[in-house]
């Protein structure tokens, strides 16, 4: 028998409730204001009280009200069916909500329950199989939807029966498995995971070695992020945080994408919304949205639900990597799922760390980041989950906790800097702050000298080392004049300046610039770097000057022509007669 | 507003500043009542205690006064009748006349889905090229002013309110000096706007409190326009500051752990609320909000202008330029996210192109000026960006500068030519051979 209670005391989205039996941490249970039902989860248990977060609005909600209690956690719906969904962030299917607006106590099925599925099994009878283990596909899309022995199965089971091939709806039993004792349980399409838990039906986690290529330069070039690794973006307002989100996301070499708009605006996700069903997949050919699953709780929705959205969208991730699939998993901003929980920790009145924040926020971060990796599943197949997050830092200032706790939970930082923003340098990401520790790694060392060229990583540190003397040099200049330094600093600082305009900044918004392939950057980076690693002998600064300028401008126009179009070899001669001509 | 079956208490247990906590049962969350004839909300229950946040604050409540509880929470009474009219912050009406007859709607409704918004793609114009020419806004945007407290802020939001050619213009005022709002009323009655205007004030002669309730309110009007009537609404918010200022005062009185600078942890969430009800919606309405954040000595690390600058599309920064004397909009600081969706789509195909080159040329005067500064000697290169500068800032920047985007970028072309080679302008060369005026 459930268990049930009574509203016993209100302070805001927190709910006292007095429990006739036992209840659990974060379980999930139903509050009734009048006819409406809404979700909360169990956050504090103290004697018979239980205090529960409500995922909605209280107002209106009465001493005494009824609560019931559902006896599990917070649980994603898993099935074939999720993508190009738009969900909230308890998963309810925005697109099947009537009205307007979003009525209190909204709730919608994530998967259509009664669509036919074009079922093949893939396990034969007698398989000895564990959770995770693939029994059966359907075509989601153009994607292999595996269908796994449910993850929550703990232990090793015997395949008794399986379905012939043909049409199933997703709560149609199309397994039979059986455990030691004899015991058998039917397997249908659909599974529940409770969404707080990594799902850990795996054998090992070994260290990424690929790249996953975005077509951003200042990202593939200088600082690549893994597949399967993790990086994050702070940035104050205004630094192009969601642009670089939004042009990954529409350019990744990934599988799957899940977007998760956290507590961000609703505009930008309409953006998602309107511009996805329209954009091509630069890698497939296919629709952009049917790799694309969003999860959005944007900032004026209910404070709790913001929390839960990032854990939805992990697990989403997390279910598809099981497939052996590349999944990308985005999330905007994780500083706003920081706020949730200081909010909430607020109103339990537990005393606060930094900044007012909870003293386990920095656990918190890393364990949720830890979640992505490679992965090899049991049966020799790798699947991974790529977790780019952005941080919205307090005035800018990356000594915030939430941005110091991320640090020491992702391996790539890309810094986005006002002072490039403030004067137009698109992407702001910052040359010499940022950094992605997996170039450090022999494993993706080998792997880029193999993918792009031999010792492309030691062309890279020279290019970073040009950018550094170039800064020097600027200082140095601002220090003591243009007159007061010799001609060679300025020689420095225009080299900079030169892969500044022309490899780290991109037009996101120019249809040709936007995405840059590895081939064209490869190209482009090499021919930079072999102007950079000239010597010119300037007669004075001003000569030094108008030359870079001149060049930056004629390298500019070639990064806005087609790639190998006649315009783009026509700048390329354009480029080496001018500086013939020097 | 009292009805017959309620229960009128007269057993106060705590008085606070702002609160009283008495016995009650039956009580909703969020519901209002009044206290010995001032209105309060319900702000906690625990058990039969009941806490009610008093707007005008408790100085002379006493342990027997009155306390009716309404049953419901605040409301707003709405028709087209609101049009052309002045209310309170309880939505009701100023210098006398008739209260509005109406539905009574709940002031602080739910959340339009995002699924069924749609995209921003209305241009307004405001003539003011700071704004038109490099942050362009459209309709369903939300994009406060930081400025500092003397500069005319609400001056420029009223000039871009009367060119922006809103149905329904919607002013909440929240700390308004009377003279302010005496200003307000007066630019309004002399465009001849006043039948399109609605207004929600609570100056500095009302407790401060009570601001708590005007945006809501002037938001319950601008839906009600919008979504009903399907009304292009153009929402004032000055000044938010001061909004939540009122939210950093109650979270203080009820004990509230502050985060930064004294603020409540919920300030993001407080005031997204706000900012998200600017909407583009299918029928053709759309709620726009231009909000005032005053700074304290330009400083947008602060917890308000910070958070704001994170849930608002942009934000538009005044400041004085000492090179002409006037008040310009800064092309370094400003920002309209939205411009990206009509800036050469709606506009002529040089517009983007055409800012970015203006700014970027006027960040190289910037960084002559500070070698000027510095007593270094200036290049030729230098010396012509410090003049195109003065110009740009006098013909463009300037908030008194009045003309249609067209016009902004021929005027932008013709300084290129005279002061730069078409190389130093740095734009796509197609659009060099089309526009460049020698």
């Amino acid at each position: 028998m459930k268990t049930t209670g009574k509203v016993n005391g209100i302070i805001s989205n927190i709910v006292i409730v007095k429990a006739d039996g036992a209840v659990g941490q974060n379980e999930i249970c139903y509050v009734y204001a009048g006819e409406t039902k809404m979700m909360a989860e169990v956050i504090k248990v103290v004697g018979d009280d239980a205090y529960v977060q409500v995922f909605d609005s209280t107002r209106g909600l009465k001493i005494g009200d009824k609560v019931e209690f559902e006896g599990h956690m917070l649980e994603a719906t898993l099935a074939p069916g999720m993508l190009s969904r738009n969900y909230d962030g308890l998963q309810n299917d925005l697109e099947k909500m009537e009205g307007l607006f979003i009525a209190r106590g909204s709730i919608t099925e994530p998967v259509d329950f009664e669509k036919l599925w074009e079922f093949k099994p893939l396990a034969k009878v007698g398989d000895k199989v564990t959770a995770g283990a693939w029994l059966g596909e359907v075509k989601e899309q153009w994607v292999a939807h595996k269908i796994m022995v449910p993850f929550i199965m703990t232990g090793n089971y015997t395949v008794k029966s399986v379905a012939e091939a043909g049409e199933y709806k997703v709560t149609d039993t199309i397994a039979v498995v059986a455990d030691g004792d004899g015991n058998e349980y039917k397997i249908t399409m659909v599974q529940k995971w409770p969404v707080k838990q990594a799902i850990r039906c795996y054998t090992e986690k070994p260290r990424p070695s690929r790249v996953m290529e975005t077509g951003v330069r200042a990202i593939d070039t200088f600082n690549p992020l893994a597949e399967g690794g993790t990086g994050f973006i702070p940035g104050p307002f205004g630094a192009g945080k969601t642009v670089l989100q939004h042009a990954i996301s529409k350019q990744a070499e990934a599988d799957i994408i899940i977007i998760v708009a956290c507590g961000e605006r609703a505009n930008e996700v309409v953006e998602i919304f309107k511009e996805f069903p329209e954009l091509i997949d630069p890698h497939t050919g296919h629709k952009l949205m049917e790799r694309t699953i969003i999860i959005c709780n944007t900032s004026n929705m209910p404070v709790a639900a913001r929390e839960a959205s990032v854990y939805t969208g992990m697990t989403i991730g997390e279910y598809y990597r099981s497939m052996g699939l590349k999944v990308l998993v985005m999330a905007d901003s994780t500083s706003r799922w920081a706020q949730a929980l200081r909010e909430m920790s607020n109103r339990l009145e537990e005393l606060p760390g930094q900044d007012a924040f909870p003293m386990d926020l920095s656990a918190i971060i890393s364990s949720f980041y830890a979640r992505a990796g490679l992965v090899k599943l049991n049966n020799g197949e790798t699947g991974s989950v790529t977790f780019l997050g952005t941080v919205s830092p307090a005035g800018g200032n990356l000594k915030e906790p939430v941005t110091e706790s991320t640090k020491k939970a992702a391996r790539c930082f890309y810094a986005l800097s006002q002072g490039r923003a403030d004067s137009k340098r698109y992407p702001a990401i910052d040359p010499l702050d940022s950094y992605s520790k997996y170039l450090e790694y022999p494993e993706v060392e080998a792997y880029l000298g193999e993918k792009i060229e031999k010792d492309w990583v030691s062309l890279v540190y020279r290019g970073k080392t040009i950018v550094q003397r170039g800064k020097e040099a600027n200082d140095q200049i601002n220090i003591l004049g243009d007159d007061g330094v010799p001609v060679d600093y300025h020689e420095r600082f225009w080299k900079s300046e030169l892969i500044d305009f022309v490899i780290l900044q991109q037009d996101a918004f120019d249809d040709i610039d936007a995405n840059c392939p590895m081939e064209r950057q490869q190209m482009m980076y090499k021919k930079v770097l072999s102007i950079c690693e000239r010597d010119f002998d300037f007669v004075d600064f001003d000569e030094c000057s108008k030359f870079f300028k001149g060049l930056i401008n004629l390298f500019r126009q070639m990064n806005y022509a087609e790639w190998k179009s006649e315009k783009f070899y026509d700048y390329d001669k354009q480029i080496d007669a001018y500086i013939a001509n020097h | 507003m009292t009805r017959a079956f309620q229960k009128i208490y007269t057993k106060i247990d705590n008085i606070t500043k702002a609160t009283v906590t008495l016995r009650a049962t039956g009580v909703g969350n969020d519901e209002l009542a009044t206290v010995g004839g001032r209105l309060a909300q319900v702000v906690k229950i625990m058990g039969d205690n009941v806490t009610l946040q008093v707007f005008a604050g408790t100085e002379g409540l006493a342990t027997n006064s009155e306390v009716i509880f309404q049953g419901e929470p605040p409301k707003l009474r709405v028709s087209d009748n609101l049009a052309g009219r002045f209310f309170n912050a309880y939505g009701e009406p100023l210098e006398g006349g008739e209260p509005i007859e109406g539905e009574a709607r709940e002031i602080g409704g739910p959340t339009v889905n995002p699924f069924r918004r749609l995209q921003p793609s209305e241009l307004i114009a405001t003539g003011i090229a700071g704004i038109d020419l490099n942050n362009t806004i459209v309709t369903g945007q939300k994009i406060p002013f930081f400025a500092d407290s003397d500069q005319p802020y609400n001056a420029v939001m009223a000039n871009v309110a009367l060119s922006a050619k809103a149905d329904k213009i919607i002013l909440g005022g929240m700390g308004l000096t009377n003279d302010d709002f005496l200003y307000f009323k007066q630019v309004f009655e002399n465009a001849g706007a006043l039948d399109r205007i609605v207004s929600f004030v609570n100056t500095t002669e009302n407790p401060p409190v009570e601001r708590l309730l005007v945006p809501d309110m002037a938001l319950t009007a601008a839906e009600y326009f919008a979504v009903d009537k399907g009304e292009k609404v153009l929402v004032l918010l000055t000044d938010m500051t001061l909004y939540a200022d009122a939210l950093a005062i109650v979270s203080n009185r009820m004990d509230q752990i502050p985060s930064k600078d004294s603020m409540p942890g919920s300030l993001y969430s407080d005031l997204a609320k706000i900012y998200e009800k600017a909407v583009q919606l299918p029928n053709g309405g759309s709620i726009t909000i231009i909000a005032v954040t005053t700074l304290s000595g330009g400083d947008i690390t602060h917890a308000i202008p910070d958070n704001t600058g994170y849930i608002t599309e942009g934000q538009l920064f005044l400041r004085n330029d000492s090179d002409t004397g006037k008040v310009i909009i800064d092309p370094f600081r400003s920002l309209s996210r939205l411009k990206q969706l009509v800036i050469g789509k709606k506009t002529r195909e040089d517009h983007p192109q055409v800012m970015n080159a203006c700014v970027r040329l006027y960040a190289d005067a910037a960084n002559a000026k500070t070698k000027l500064e510095n007593g270094f000697d200036l290049s030729e290169y230098d010396e012509r960006a410090l003049q195109f500068a003065k110009d740009y800032s006098e013909k463009l920047l300037a908030i008194d500068v009045n003309i249609d985007i067209t016009e902004m970028l021929d005027t932008a072309w013709t300084l290129f030519g005279k002061y730069f080679t078409k190389e130093e302008v740095a734009i796509k060369a197609e659009l060099i051979e089309k526009y460049w005026k020698a």
